[in-house]
Parts: structure tokens; C-alpha cells; sequence
């Protein structure tokens, strides 16, 4: 296998010199089976020890690798040289503050998430000892595909509501609610309801779909709160008329 | 429990949206015929009177335009927004007003016919 | 070590510059003005058919027509189905799965089941309008 030289421009911040992020170009020989977080280890390795970014397992599963490249959000962990042109930009994720280089703060999505309440709520709480709440694997079905999230964070950075409104709550914490809604152990999707169907929840949604592009483990936050926008709408009405049963 | 209002204002956009999407496209192919000259008969005066005249009739075309004046509205309040107008409150305001006026002067009319 | 993070400033009003995908979803919410204009020119029409008079309809008619009017209409249908019709019908099955047992209905079937709804819609239209 042969290398091929790819030029990076990384941006770089570091907030105890810099008024403002720049762009440091580096000329790295890329081996061709690399993905970029190779190129930066490589980067940080031989050219340039002060570059800072976060990663961890390389495979797609830590959900830490996470950065702009050429304009769109990816784990760069996945995202291949042989899929890239000879030019490529590396800035940190869109609609984070950037803490250095290419790490971002992510304490505002840390409690967007808390608000999901992203656990079993049961209204015989604490459950009776020995017991177990069992499922159908149809039940289970019915929620798989959002459990998969990784904590990524790309959904925020492609998500322009968010971007124009840090107050929206925003794809993944709003899937992982989802998540729980669906399940058929759970009795709290009242108490979700409650943050979730407010201002600053789905409504914000317009829809764009760039969340569920962006994410890399097909979770599909777009359509988690497309549906729970119509089970919002539903709950609504039902409460007009009293037909719900569900009180927190 | 409470849920926004903005989720009545939403099964509203959605229930416009699936309406127009599958009605419009045959209604602006009908302007596009009158526009060429070849009105349909059933467009044709006593026709068309005939069905505005009904039950039916005044039900189906004040559903048109009342769920599609309001998904206008509605999304047209978060295009505003999309385009950096951050005055939520006075765009909304206006164009629900003009939809509910819109909505209002169907019904004026549709009890004339 | 001190803390300061760097907030990169988002453009309010021309953020959909950005790329491909934002601008496709602009023009598709711009299908939101089509729909106002259309439910008013609706409205038009009732206001000349409430006055009871052939003569009234037929002038309302009348002012619609013209190569003008075609290109309009014509820009407009198309512009309706490609970001309206077809876009909600594209997306239909994010707001609305079916799982049937174990199995979830594959997406495609939802949206072509849509199309179909929407080709006998379009067909009882016509057929009311005595255009078929």
C-alpha cells in the first residue's frame, strides 16, 4: 500500500493566546486504508505535539472523534482518506463553543440530555423485589433503533435550530426521550411530556433532517420527534376533552 | 401535564400540509386549464354554483381554505424566523390574523351562495 | 490554564447559505407562500360565484386567463409537487411508522401507498371538475 500526501488545515484555537481560531495547514503522508483521526494522531505524533482533540476507541463506538470536516459533521474514526480529496479541512463541531483546537464544550447538551429523564420511570416505584418487567421482542422493536445513539454529538452540530437557539433541547436528547416513551416498561412519558412538549422541546423542530444525515449510527432523530410532535398533538387534545388517564 | 398550545397550532400545519399536498396540485392544474382557455364543465357557472351550494360542497371548500390559510401561516412564522426576523410574537400574530380573516370571509361567502 | 472558550458567531439571516441541504429546505418551506396565494385566489373565486350572477363568474374566469397566468400556474405546479407534494410525501413515514408484529413496514411502502391515495384523489378531483 502506498501513502499519499494530503494537506490538513486544522484550526486552532487556544484560548491563553488566541483573540480568534486560525487555520495551521500540515502535509501528512496518509497511509491509504486511514481515516482522518489517524492523520491527526499522526499530526500530533511527529509534526506538531501542541494539536488538541478528543478520541478514544477508533471504532466508532466511544462517540468522542466527533469534528467538522470539509463542512460536515463526522466521527472522524470512519470518515476515510481514500473518501477524501487531496485538501482537508478540519475544524471542531459546529454550534459548540470550541474549548481548544478541536475540542468543544459540551456541558449544555450533558443537561439537555438530563431533561430527557433517559431512564426506566415506573409509577410503582421502587419496583417489587424479585421482579422482573418483561417484553416482547415486538416491544422492544418498537424502540431499538434509538438506543443506539453514541452521545455523538454531530445531530447538534448539523442542527440549525440549534444553532440559531441554544434553548431548543435538540435531536439526540429528544430521540433518547423518544426512546423511553416507546418502551413498553416505561410510565413516564407523562413527566417527559411535561419538558418535552413545551416551548423549547419538538416544536422548535422545523424539520430540516439534517440530524439524521449527520448521525452515524442511523438512530434517526428527525423522525423521533416528527412522531412525538403527533403524540404531543394527540395528548393535547385528549386532554381538552379529559380522556387522559395519565397524570404525573 | 402540560403541553404547549404551540401543539394545537402544529396538528393544525399538519393536518394543512398532508391536505394541500395531496389536493393542491390538482386545483393549480385546474387554474392552469382555465388559464388556457379550456375551463372544464364542471367549473361552468351553473355547475359550480350547484356544488358550492351543498353541504359538501361549503364543508370541502372551507376545509381547503381554512387548514391551507393556516399551514401557510404557521410555516411561513417559522420561515420568519429562519430568516433571522426575531419578532415571534408580532409575526405570528399577524399572520394568524390574516388566516383567521381569510378563514372568516370563506364562510361569509360560502353562506351567500 | 484559564477557560475561554470561543464561540463561532452563526449568521441569523443567510445561515441556509451554508450548503445544499439548507437551501433545498428553504425553498421547500417557501412552498408555504404557493399555498397562501392559492387558498386566496380560492377565496377570489368564492367572493364572484356568492354574487350570484353568471355574468360575475365568468368575468372572474376571464381574469385568470392568459399566457401569463399559464406561466404562472405552470411554475407554480411544478414548483408545488417537487418541494411540497412529493417532499411530504417523501417524509411521511418518519412522522408515521407501521410495525406489524416484529417487523417494521419498510419506509418505501408508506410513501407509495401515499402516492397512490394521491393519484385517486387527484382522479375524483378531476372527474368532479368534469375535467376526465
Amino acid at each position: 500500500m502506498g501513502t499519499r500526501q494530503i494537506e490538513l488545515e486544522v484550526m486552532r484555537y487556544n484560548p491563553e493566546k488566541d483573540e480568534a481560531p486560525w487555520f495551521q495547514q500540515y502535509s501528512v503522508p496518509c497511509e491509504e486504508d486511514w481515516a482522518i483521526l489517524d492523520a491527526l494522531i499522526y499530526v500530533k505524533d511527529n509534526l506538531d505535539s501542541t494539536l488538541s482533540y478528543r478520541w478514544s476507541c477508533h471504532m466508532m463506538v466511544c462517540g468522542s472523534c466527533g469534528m467538522t470536516v470539509n463542512g460536515e459533521p463526522h466521527l472522524t474514526c470512519k470518515t476515510f482518506i481514500r473518501d477524501l480529496p487531496d485538501k482537508v479541512r478540519v475544524e471542531p463541531l459546529e454550534n459548540f463553543p470550541i474549548e481548544r483546537d478541536l475540542v468543544v464544550v459540551l456541558d449544555d447538551v450533558m443537561q439537555k440530555l438530563q431533561l430527557a429523564k433517559p431512564y426506566i420511570i415506573r409509577k410503582d416505584d421502587p419496583p417489587p423485589e424479585d421482579e422482573e418487567y418483561p417484553q416482547s421482542r415486538a416491544a422492544l422493536k418498537k424502540f431499538k433503533q434509538y438506543t443506539m445513539c453514541i452521545n455523538c454529538m454531530l445531530c447538534y452540530s448539523a442542527c440549525p435550530q440549534y444553532g440559531l437557539s441554544n434553548d431548543f433541547i435538540g435531536p439526540a436528547a429528544l430521540s433518547l426521550a423518544h426512546r423511553y416513551n416507546l418502551d413498553s416498561r416505561d410510565q413516564g412519558k407523562a413527566q417527559r411530556l411535561d419538558i418535552l412538549a413545551d416551548h423549547d422541546g419538538v416544536w422548535e423542530c422545523s424539520f430540516v433532517g439534517a440530524c439524521s444525515e449527520a448521525c452515524p449510527k442511523n438512530v434517526d432523530p428527525a423522525a423521533a420527534i416528527q412522531q412525538m410532535k403527533v403524540d404531543g398533538t394527540m395528548e393535547w387534545w385528549k386532554q381538552k376533552f379529559g380522556l387522559t388517564g395519565d397524570k404525573p | 401535564m402540560t403541553i404547549a398550545r404551540k401543539a394545537l397550532v402544529w396538528g393544525l400545519f399538519a393536518a394543512g400540509g398532508t391536505l394541500t399536498s395531496f389536493v393542491f396540485p390538482s386545483l393549480i392544474a385546474l387554474f392552469l386549464l382555465i388559464a388556457s382557455g379550456n375551463t372544464p364543465v364542471g367549473l361552468e357557472y351553473g355547475q359550480i354554483h350547484a356544488f358550492a351550494a351543498s353541504w359538501m360542497g361549503k364543508a370541502s371548500l372551507f376545509g381547503v381554505i381554512f387548514l391551507a390559510l393556516w399551514h401557510a401561516a404557521h410555516r411561513l412564522r417559522v420561515a420568519a424566523h429562519d430568516l433571522g426576523l426575531r419578532v415571534d410574537g408580532l409575526v405570528a400574530s399577524v399572520l394568524y390574523l390574516v388566516a383567521a380573516l381569510g378563514s372568516a370571509l370563506a364562510v361569509y361567502y360560502l353562506v351567500l351562495i | 490554564m484559564s477557560r475561554r472558550p470561543y464561540v463561532r458567531p452563526m449568521s441569523r439571516t443567510t445561515w441556509y447559505m451554508r450548503n445544499g441541504r439548507f437551501k433545498v429546505y428553504m425553498l421547500r418551506e417557501l412552498t408555504s407562500l404557493l399555498v397562501g396565494f392559492y387558498a386566496f385566489l380560492v377565496l377570489f373565486g368564492l367572493v364572484a360565484l356568492s354574487a350570484g350572477s353568471e355574468a360575475q363568474w365568468n368575468d372572474f374566469l376571464a381574469s385568470q386567463q392568459g399566457p401569463e397566468m399559464i406561466a404562472l400556474h405552470g411554475f407554480a405546479l411544478l414548483y408545488f409537487l417537487f418541494y411540497q407534494t412529493f417532499a411530504w410525501f417523501n417524509l411521511a413515514p418518519k412522522a408515521m411508522p407501521v410495525q406489524l408484529g416484529e417487523k417494521k413496514l419498510p419506509a418505501h411502502f408508506i410513501v407509495i401507498a401515499h402516492y397512490v391515495a394521491w393519484a385517486v384523489v387527484s382522479a375524483f378531483i378531476f372527474w368532479l371538475a368534469g375535467a376526465i
